[in-house]
């Protein structure tokens, strides 16, 4: 017992507090990258897994361009440009040459991990906050906040405009239902290409401002981000019908991707705090994805089961006997 | 109007699942021309209508309309000149999508999509007015997500879409198997009442051999790929039941050995 009394004794809840900005800041960047998963694999019904690639890819394109002398804004336009060209590879692959469409994913994420490594040249880029003027940074977490509030916003406006407007609507008709779709003249092939590339490029955005807030572009910073989104958009997915039930409207549910995003962060630095070894991160960030994808699944169950109906009708039986 | 000239069709060639669908189908619709199609299951009338579509290409042959030839087209390509409402009251339709979301994305059918707003104000009146005529209290939900509507109300939307930008054709493929027969027979009229009231040319595959002869102004049959039967005119105003199974015996050398048909021959 005594170890445990000694462990618990070791947490200092202000710490966990002080790290508590710098989740939140973390967690509104990759809920940008989610609002990307959001898009391919809510909207489009499409697993998209070049994301791990055109994540990199963003933060590879920013900070070779810094490091060249360009100007931030210009690093990030041509980082979403260069996550564009990865969607369409990926859309290409399945339209064009029929290929399914986690294995396209799949294709384009592994095929990127050579072109970022030919970026960057080398496998990890430092780019300091004294040495350049960036958008974000870890050194000033409440402006990389309100920053990334910031832009979130803006996303989130052109998302839901563009998801209104005729084509829009046709990406959307596309990924609920592709044979009627057909039917009304929209080319499903186009439609996919299109979403899929503004997904990355998307992906590529947060990519970017990622390698700046933490200083330094890596080759393997995109590593797992498919299942860092994903946990961004059904923790907010679950969290948001929790709350909101049958009024769930399309801003909240994108409000809400940006709020899993910060929550997952939230729980990493619990996890952290509780000092787990950081070599099981990846672990605990699959357990709490599982937990979340399951907890709708479960709760349909409580509902109604095979389970139940030999509960209530034991429980009946027992009554008339 | 409508031209199938000589159309073959086999599926899985060389493989055990070998099919021939479609041996050597010919049609001409005319204007204004309401069809059904009946035969047993196989017959190939499913796929003549998916054929038209451009589900798939054909091996062989030509569809025309209008004189134009759209068998080399894909399937979205013809979709301006086509209406189709299908048997199971989801294809039509997207679920996640309101009403009103479902019928601008019809009303747009073969007009190139852009960035202005997917629903405009103008629209939502005439949707409305048109909703109400169909007498299914659908008019004050159009907002409400397809997905919450029945099956019947989801095949009426389905042919208030297909026919919302007047099409040079309408397939109807079995649209009212699925529903419950009062339902269906609701549909049904509907259906009979939009093919009127627009003057439009339809085509409408059936198992119901009542429906078949009740409803529009010809009738073919197909068995094996082929058409057997083709009756206008007086001599569809005057046909019945036993008639038609007598000149399918006649026509095909067999007897229509297919409980769904004959179990449905009376209403």
């Amino acid at each position: 017992m005594d170890f445990l009394a000694e462990y618990f004794g070791s947490l200092n809840p202000l710490s966990f507090l002080s790290a508590l900005p710098g989740n939140i800041a973390q967690g509104i960047i990759w809920g940008l990258m989610g609002l990307g998963v959001f898009l391919t694999f809510k909207l489009l019904n499409f697993a998209d897994l070049s994301v791990d690639g055109s994540f990199a890819t963003g933060g590879a394109v920013t900070a070779v361009m810094l490091i060249n002398g360009c100007p931030v804004w210009a690093t990030i336009i041509v980082a979403i440009l260069a996550g564009l060209a990865a969607g369409l590879v990926t859309g290409l692959l399945h339209t064009l040459l029929g290929i399914p469409d986690i294995l396209a994913g799949i294709l384009t994420q592994i095929a990127l991990y050579s072109i970022n490594l030919n970026i960057m040249g080398k496998s990890n880029l430092p780019i300091s906050y004294r040495n350049y003027t960036l958008v974000v940074s870890a050194s000033n977490i409440n402006m990389a906040i309100l920053v990334g509030l910031g832009i979130c916003a803006i996303v989130i406006a052109a998302m839901y405009w563009y998801f209104g407007t005729e084509q829009g609507s046709t990406i959307r008709a596309t990924g609920s239902n592709p044979a009627m779709s057909k039917a009304q003249g929209i080319n499903i092939n186009f439609t996919k290409v299109i979403a899929l590339a503004l997904s990355n490029g998307l992906v590529a955005l947060s990519g970017s401002l990622f390698a700046q807030y933490q200083g330094f572009a890596d080759i393997n910073m995109g590593r797992g981000a498919i299942v860092i989104g994903l946990a961004a958009v059904i923790i907010g997915e679950v969290l948001g019908e929790a709350i909101f039930r049958k009024h769930m409207n399309f801003i909240i549910r994108m409000l809400f991707v940006i709020v899993g995003g910060i929550l997952y962060y939230i729980a990493m630095g619990i996890v952290l705090w509780l000092k787990m070894p950081t070599d099981d991160t990846k672990l605990f960030t699959a357990i709490i994805v599982a937990i979340f994808l399951a907890v709708p699944y479960l709760q349909k169950k409580r509902k109604t089961s095979f389970k139940k109906v030999a509960k209530m009708n034991a429980k009946n039986a027992q009554k008339e006997g | 109007m409508l031209e199938i000239k000589n159309v073959w069709k086999t599926f899985n060639k060389g493989t055990v699942n070998e099919k021939q669908a479609l041996c050597g189908v010919n049609l001409t619709l005319n204007d204004g021309d309401f069809c059904t199609v009946i035969g047993g299951n196989g017959a190939g009338k499913s796929t003549t209508l998916n054929a038209i579509a451009g589900v798939w290409p054909v091996d062989c042959g030509q569809i025309l309309i209008d004189g134009k030839d759209i068998s080399a087209l894909p399937e979205h390509k013809r979709a301006p000149y086509l209406g189709r409402v299908f048997q199971d009251p989801m294809t039509g339709t997207v679920a996640d999508m309101e009403i009103i979301e479902n019928l601008a994305i019809a009303a747009r059918r073969g007009k190139k999509r852009g960035l202005s707003w997917g629903v405009k104000k103008e629209e939502k009146a005439r949707y409305r007015e048109m909703l109400a005529e169909f007498d299914l209290g659908l008019e004050d939900r159009m907002s409400s997500k397809v997905g919450l509507l029945s099956g019947g109300q989801r095949q009426a939307i389905t042919l208030l879409m297909a026919t919302i930008k007047k099409p040079k054709l309408l397939l109807l493929d079995e649209h009212t198997a699925a529903l419950d027969p009062k339902t269906a027979a609701k549909v049904l009229e509907l259906s009979d009442k939009i093919i009127a009231e627009n003057n439009l040319t339809a085509l409408m595959v059936t198992h119901n051999m009542h429906d078949a002869i009740v409803h529009g102004n010809r009738l073919i049959m197909m068995s094996d790929g082929k058409i057997i039967l083709d009756i206008s005119g007086e001599e569809k105003k005057n046909l019945t039941v036993e008639h038609l199974l007598e000149m399918f015996e006649k026509a095909s050398g067999s007897k229509l050995e297919n409980d769904r048909m004959l179990l449905s021959k009376d209403k």
